[in-house]
């Protein structure tokens, strides 16, 4: 066919351009084709979108949603192998177009197809965009992602959007497609799933139950994940590794022991690959307990790095190389930052102070036993909660060390406040709009403080201020197992039968979101700032990088 | 040495009462880096340092040790990689004359902010006497707007009475109230304008006892609250609350030194949390409290 020579009729112009691989237009049914599809993806979009058009129209970095690492990484990915697994409509609506005239069905020139479509696709929305006139994107955007269908609508992060099934099967088409193998079609990760009735208000979020962990899904051996990456998962989904700081030193060690147990395989760079072989991995510890915003930001330092390594390089000084890149990252940002914040905050503590802490936070624990070991005279209420009761932690580890002190729970909270002088809380991250997100309960704290007018101080390290927005703690969240507030006592388990009642929901919230007006001061480790400063600190992050 | 500086200090404030004594310490300073005999920068900065201090007994005002440390700061920003130790110091200086030019402008470049804001027939209240405020009304007052100012008397030294006596050569209508009658006053004012001290990290401010009253009282009659204040009074301090400021601010400086018990003295400052403040003007712009930090972090950093 291709030696004819001879121009053929309009008739066959799509067939040939198909089969030479090269074509740039549609005919007009398939171009009208495509549009309606789109037109019914944005507007189903649109209306799970709960915020309006307007705030898509400021496609502006530090205002958006942090897609976990995951989505990411795959839309700025450039191979062409997850653009079309993260846009999986484009993907079986060219099939019904590539089925037959396809001379040549091979992986490749598919997969290229497939990518050109996208580009054009994406072209198209754009032209189409711009000649609407209530457009808000400003002109041609240059930067269009290959895999973005609607670049005037901002994507939502997957893993708040569970209500929505589309969402849900795509996540599963996704993980299906990075196993890294050529063989073992069986070794994918498996997709948790949710558990119980969820309360209408979070039916948006994931709900897992401990009971069920996801290590039972997986076979034996896993050859996709490695063994301490699947320890880490089951130690992170029952609770046993918990806290932000313990859970991100955890998880580098996890990728010192994977990175000390890779071998690059023959024809691939280690910058590359080592990349793509944590993808699943982070998948997988994603899948069994939502990544917090600390190790979100250690994973963008080790790819960074990982990435950074010169192609010259040898492997096993590529590996020692990364091995003490991430030995110096625990070091100096979770280290030596608790140093560094213990310095001032120690100055904030005088002589006759009553201090109160929530729940157990490493950093405010740190800070209270090196205060008391310079001799400060000050007395300590550690208020818990339930159903965590982290409080017993913090207090057996305070009175080990000779601190007194005074133990209550949340609800006389309002009883012993007027006694109390100083607020110390830990952060699980800081905002870039200057909220607080930390456990469950800092909030009212920092409230019926605030209204006793005692100061509140928060103690965050740099390394987890996050460039997410976020006004209430409804939007992005994280549900745990439910099962946690039912309480045996005197022999009698309350709500041991409470999925049998349909119209009961049980809600067992993991963290929310404390406004900036309710905190006096941050203590970070490069000082002691307000909390609306957080921007500031991060604008000079970003710019050191 | 030490009494040589402390008399230089004192002939500087003498010569011009208009000057802020932060400006005169900076002059000292500079003075004192021209006589300095150090042979290390090292050593350089460690006498700077001493004789800040020196200056901070004697007067303890809060805008002498933040303007003797930012003097500091300024001079040192550049490159001194110079072999010798002459040409550094040459550099030094001539930075440190170009800070001085830079504050002794600052004045101006806050009046020239702030006289906009008072509007033709507008009653503005102001507490103590600030030489600042006095530079933005004279402004405004050039500008030919008619204002009538309330004056707090300000006791225990009754600074105001200072303030309403340079007012009335001005020819603007002013009145004396006690500390007492701030309530009563506000409301017939339509602006409150004080001075400060020092301006701290949170974006609050530290001035004459009594401010922060007055600011309690403006918020609750929603009347704004302005601050004047230059740019090198920025000070690296985090008060939580009164009592959260150190007391070397709180007393003046010989209290510091004869008194034992300080119980039994009276501060002459208190602290301002930014809640409280609408706008702070300075050299630098016209900054909300929470664009303070930033410009701290910018300055400091």
């Amino acid at each position: 066919m291709a030696d004819c020579g001879e121009p053929d009729g309009p008739g066959n112009k799509d067939d040939i351009t198909r089969s030479k691989n090269e074509g740039k237009e549609l005919t007009k049914e398939e171009k009208q084709r495509l549009r309606k599809q789109k037109k019914h993806q944005k507007k189903q979009k649109e209306r799970k979108n709960e915020k309006g058009p307007s705030e898509t129209e400021k496609d502006k970095t530090p205002v958006s949603l942090l897609p976990p690492p995951q989505p990411v990484a795959t839309q700025k990915a450039p191979s062409a192998l997850p653009a079309p697994a993260s846009a999986p409509i484009p993907v079986p609506a060219s099939a019904p177009f590539h089925s037959s005239p396809a001379p040549s069905p091979a992986d490749k020139p598919a997969k290229s197809k497939a990518e050109l479509k996208a580009e054009r696709r994406a072209r198209q929305e754009t032209d189409r965009a711009a000649k609407q006139p209530g457009s808000s994107s400003s002109g041609i955007k240059t930067k269009v992602p290959l895999s973005e269908l609607n670049p005037v609508v901002k994507r939502l992060p997957e893993h708040v959007q569970v209500d929505d099934p589309a969402v849900v099967k795509r996540l599963a088409k996704k993980l299906e497609r990075q196993q890294t193998l050529p063989y073992g079609a069986s070794n994918k990760i498996p997709l948790r799933s949710d558990y119980g009735y969820k309360v209408s208000l979070f039916s948006h979020l994931h709900q897992y139950s401990r009971k069920a962990p996801l290590t039972q899904l997986l076979s034996i051996p896993s050859t996709v994940i490695h063994p301490s990456i699947v320890r880490l998962g089951l130690q992170y989904s029952q609770g046993i590794v918990a806290g932000s700081n313990a859970r991100s030193v955890a998880l580098l060690h996890a990728f010192k022991q994977v990175i000390r147990d890779y071998t690059t395989p023959p024809n691939e760079e280690l910058s590359r690959d080592l990349v793509n072989k944590l993808k699943p991995y982070i998948s997988f510890l994603n899948q069994c307990r939502p990544l917090s915003a600390s190790m979100g930001n250690a994973i963008k330092y080790i790819k960074k790095e990982i990435s950074n390594i010169p192609s010259q390089c040898k492997e096993e000084e590529a590996k020692t190389k990364l091995l003490t890149c991430i030995d110096r990252y625990i070091e100096e940002k979770i280290v030596l930052a608790a140093k560094a914040i213990s310095k001032y905050a120690i100055e904030k503590i005088s002589d006759g102070d009553v201090i109160l802490v929530y729940g157990y936070s490493s950093l405010v624990n740190n800070i209270l036993c090196e205060a008391f070991e310079k001799s400060r005279k000050f007395r300590v209420i550690v208020v818990d909660s339930r159903p965590r009761l982290e409080g017993r932690e913090a207090l057996r580890r305070l009175v080990q060390r000779g601190i007194s002190c005074t133990y209550v729970l949340i609800s006389a909270l309002s009883y012993i406040l007027p006694e109390v002088s100083k607020v110390f809380l830990g952060a699980h991250a800081l905002l870039a709009n200057g909220y607080v997100m930390s456990r469950v309960g800092t909030s009212q704290i920092a409230l019926v403080a605030r209204t006793y007018n005692v100061p509140v101080l928060v103690c965050c390290e740099t390394y987890k201020f996050c460039e997410r927005v976020q006004t209430d703690s409804f939007v992005s969240n994280e549900l745990d197992d439910p099962d946690d507030l039912m309480v045996t006592r005197k022999g009698k388990t309350q709500l041991e039968n409470w999925q049998d009642v349909s119209s009961l929901g049980l809600l067992n919230l993991v963290y929310d979101v404390t406004p900036p007006d309710f905190v006096d001061l941050v203590i970070t480790d490069l000082g002691m700032i307000p909390c609306t400063s957080v921007p500031v600190v991060l604008r000079v992050k970003n710019l050191d990088q | 040495m030490e009494e040589c500086l402390v008399e230089y200090f004192r002939t500087q404030m003498r010569t011009d009462p208009d000057m802020a004594s932060a400006v005169a310490a900076i002059r000292t300073l500079l003075e004192f880096l021209r006589r300095d005999k150090g042979e290390t920068i090292l050593g350089l900065r460690e006498s700077l340092k001493w004789a800040t201090d020196c200056l901070t007994e004697v007067d303890s005002s809060v805008a002498v040790s933040s303007g003797g440390e930012l003097f500091l700061r300024f001079i040192s920003l550049t490159s001194l990689e110079h072999q010798d130790l002459s040409r550094c110091k040459k550099v030094m200086e001539e930075r440190g004359e170009l800070f001085l030019e830079k504050i002794s402008l600052s004045r101006t470049k806050v009046a020239k902010l702030c006289h906009t804001f008072i509007k033709d027939g507008a009653k503005i209240l102001t507490h103590s006497s600030s030489r600042v405020v006095l530079r933005v009304l004279e402004k405004a007052a050039a500008e030919k707007k008619r204002f009538t100012v309330y004056v707090t008397e300000s006791q225990p030294d009754t600074a105001g009475k200072q303030m309403a006596d340079a007012l009335r050569r001005l020819n603007v209508p002013v009145t004396v109230v006690l500390d007492a009658a701030v309530g009563y006053v506000l409301e017939k004012v339509d602006l409150v304008i004080v001075g400060a001290e020092g301006v701290v990290e949170s974006g609050g401010i530290i001035n004459k006892i009594g401010t922060y009253q007055m600011a309690v009282c403006s918020k609750a009659h929603n009347k704004p609250f302005y601050v004047v204040a230059e740019s090198f009074k920025f000070v690296r301090l985090y008060p939580l609350n009164q009592q959260d400021v150190p007391d070397r601010f709180k007393y003046k400086a010989d209290t510091l030194r004869t008194v034992s018990d300080l119980s039994d003295e009276h501060p002459m400052i208190d602290y301002t949390p930014p809640s409280l403040i609408t706008l702070l003007f300075t050299d630098l712009g016209v900054l909300t409290p929470s664009a303070v930090s930033d410009e701290l972090i910018k300055l400091y950093l």
